[in-house]
């Protein structure tokens, strides 16, 4: 366990390494940000005044490394447009969107788990075809669409929630329906799986010829072993929820670390793009790492593999 | 954003069952026969069809010029409400461009969107799957890597990122969304490399001396193409909803040009006053990538070895 615990340390930190030098370079290299920076209308001889006081004039491969040496410190440095550190802009934003993410993937497990186990134990019924068409036209709805349309019939319509912001509960209720609507269908389809294929076993035959009633049955026997491959989906799914939640954040005007992003991308603000990225891509690495370990300890047929 | 459980993938190879019937059926028709007996493929068929029929005949169809303002006739709601008029069927736009009209050229940029971002990221992404499956060992671990580090970027924001540095115009993001939407396809065809880089026919080839390139491109590449084919389906779906988000973002597909997303994003203004300036082109994105997936969908059934009788 702990060796496999190490391995997969040592893999997660490198992925983190190595996007760190994607994040970094992918917006140094795409222009001149000397001149972004100074604006349109600055004279060459302001733009070398910007570059050298910014430390643009340096070798890219020195600023990365101070980068990093003070990202890892948790200093990224100046906004170019909000008047701020970085990393209070992001200390301030960050909290709604974790709780968003949270929200949301609570209430995609609470829909998309009963639903799979439903569809397995019904396989092949009317159920079991609902279930797996919902599925299907769920995936074909774009979150903002949603989005708007929860906006127009529970904010406009109605006049039951809030249509924007995001300062009581009631704000977080419809953007959390969006955004864990898309991780509904993948987790359908994986418990269903997983749970069509536990139903099957030779153990769950004796559990059923001893008499255990039928609900404890699937509760007890089979849910525990179809719900490992879930695990791991939800920390991943969790992931995408955090970076996707720049679009649902645009459209409840939620201001959350995707929202500082989108300000920061339309406004050319480096330092915070560059942060948010590498900050939800440490998560989604950590995440997927936890998963791992978490997968191996419940299943010890991963760690011996 | 999608699982990419095992399950979604077809298993390649095996095409010869074992007790062949005598008479020999040509593949096409069988998949045919199979294809016509599916009925959500047949269903994401036809509606594909008409969309695309419907993009290819635009300026033939079109009513109007998707372009042109008419300031005089702005906002004119569809035919199914009271004020509607025939002249414009589906309304008009804040600036009095006929809406019916906008929704056919902007069926042109979805499909060329996904056409074109599948075409970059297929080719990336098969080329790093099949040499990962076929060389396996450190070859393998290093694009295992490179595929590990791909997902680990949140996909919405460098796009979104990459797309405002290339100045958010259509070839912008057809290349941005190109080069980043490969790693679906290099999960699928590394496992169904995996799979067939030990059988018979493959060995042959080794053995009479082919060069690693033919073994890759005409013994790997046609028998893991069914996968491929349906991973093209499902990730085109993919690239027009992040086309669609993008433009709706501003930092896609830039005005005056009818993308869909961008119809939504120039109309939320006006949504709570006249809810279908939204709703038509958020109902035409919901039909192409519905009828999208459920042909990719389909085709995965279809082709998948267990299914054939």
């Amino acid at each position: 366990m702990l060796a496999y615990t190490v391995q997969r340390l040592i893999v997660a930190l490198s992925v983190a390494f190595t996007v760190s030098v994607v994040a970094f370079f992918l917006l140094h290299l795409s222009g001149d940000i000397a001149i972004s920076i100074a604006g349109p209308e600055a004279s060459p001889a302001q733009v070398e005044v910007v570059r050298h006081q910014f430390g643009l004039d340096r070798p890219l491969v020195v600023q990365y490394l101070d980068w990093l040496w003070k990202a890892v410190h948790f200093d990224f440095g100046n906004s170019f447009y909000f008047r701020d550190t970085v990393v209070s802009l992001i200390a301030s934003r960050i909290g709604v969107t974790l709780t968003l993410g949270a929200i949301s993937l609570c209430l995609s497990l609470l829909v998309a788990v009963p639903l799979g186990v439903l569809a397995a134990v019904y396989n092949g019924t009317l159920i079991d075809r609902l279930a797996l068409s919902f599925s299907v036209i769920g995936q074909a709805i774009p979150t903002f669409c949603l989005g708007l349309g929860l906006i127009i019939l529970f904010s406009v319509t109605l006049r039951w929630l809030p249509v924007s912001g995001a300062s009581t509960w009631k704000h977080y209720i419809l953007p959390s329906i969006a955004l864990g609507w898309y991780a509904v269908p993948a987790v359908m389809r994986l418990s269903r799986n997983g749970m069509l294929e536990v139903l099957s076993a030779d153990y769950i035959r004796t559990a059923r010829a001893k008499g255990v009633a039928p609900i404890v049955v699937i509760f007890k026997h089979a849910l525990r072993n179809a719900i490992i491959p879930v695990v791991a989906l939800a920390a991943v799914q969790f992931g995408f929820m955090l970076g996707g939640s720049i679009v649902i954040e645009a459209v409840f005007s939620m201001h959350g670390l995707g929202y500082l992003a989108w300000e920061a991308i339309a406004r050319n603000d480096f330092p915070v793009v560059q942060a948010v990225v590498l900050i939800l891509a440490t998560i989604y690495v950590g995440l997927t790492f936890l998963a791992d370990v978490a997968n191996a300890f419940l299943d010890p047929r991963i760690r011996l593999a | 954003m999608s699982a990419l459980t095992p399950t979604n993938v077809v298993q390649p190879g095996g095409d010869a069952p074992f007790d062949a019937p005598p008479v020999r059926r040509s593949p096409l028709v069988g998949f045919l026969r199979r294809a016509r007996r599916h009925g959500g493929l047949m269903l994401g068929a036809a509606v594909l069809f008409v969309i695309v029929a419907a993009a290819l005949a635009a300026p033939l169809i079109a009513p109007h010029d998707p372009y042109a303002q008419n300031l005089a006739q702005r906002l004119i709601p569809p035919i199914w409400q009271p004020k509607g008029t025939w002249d414009h069927v589906l309304g008009t736009d804040k600036l009095g461009r006929d809406y019916f009209s906008r929704l056919l050229f902007g069926a042109r940029i979805s499909l060329l969107i996904g056409l074109l971002t599948v075409a970059i990221s297929g080719t990336i992404g098969t080329l790093l799957g099949i040499c990962a499956g076929y060389f396996g060992g450190k070859v393998d671990a290093v694009l295992s890597y490179v595929i590990t580090t791909r997902l680990a970027l949140p996909v919405v924001l460098v796009a979104l990122a990459s797309a405002a540095l290339v100045g958010g115009s259509l070839q912008g993001v057809i290349i941005v969304l190109g080069l980043l939407l490969w790693d679906r396809f290099a999960v699928v065809t590394r496992s169904a490399t995996q799979q067939i880089a030990r059988a018979d026919y493959v060995a042959a080839a080794q053995a009479i001396g082919c060069s690693t390139p033919r073994i890759l491109f005409s013994e790997i590449l046609p028998n893991i193409l069914n996968a491929l084919i349906v991973v093209a389906t499902l990730e085109m779906a993919h690239a027009i909803l992040l086309e669609a988000a993008l433009s709706f973002l501003g930092l896609g597909v830039q005005p005056p040009l009818p993308s869909w997303g961008l119809m939504i994003a120039e109309g939320k203004q006006y949504m709570f006053f006249s809810p279908w300036v939204i709703g038509v082109p958020a109902v035409a994105l919901v039909f192409l990538v519905l009828a999208i997936n459920l042909v990719g969908d389909g085709l995965r059934d279809v082709t998948a070895p267990e299914n054939r009788t």
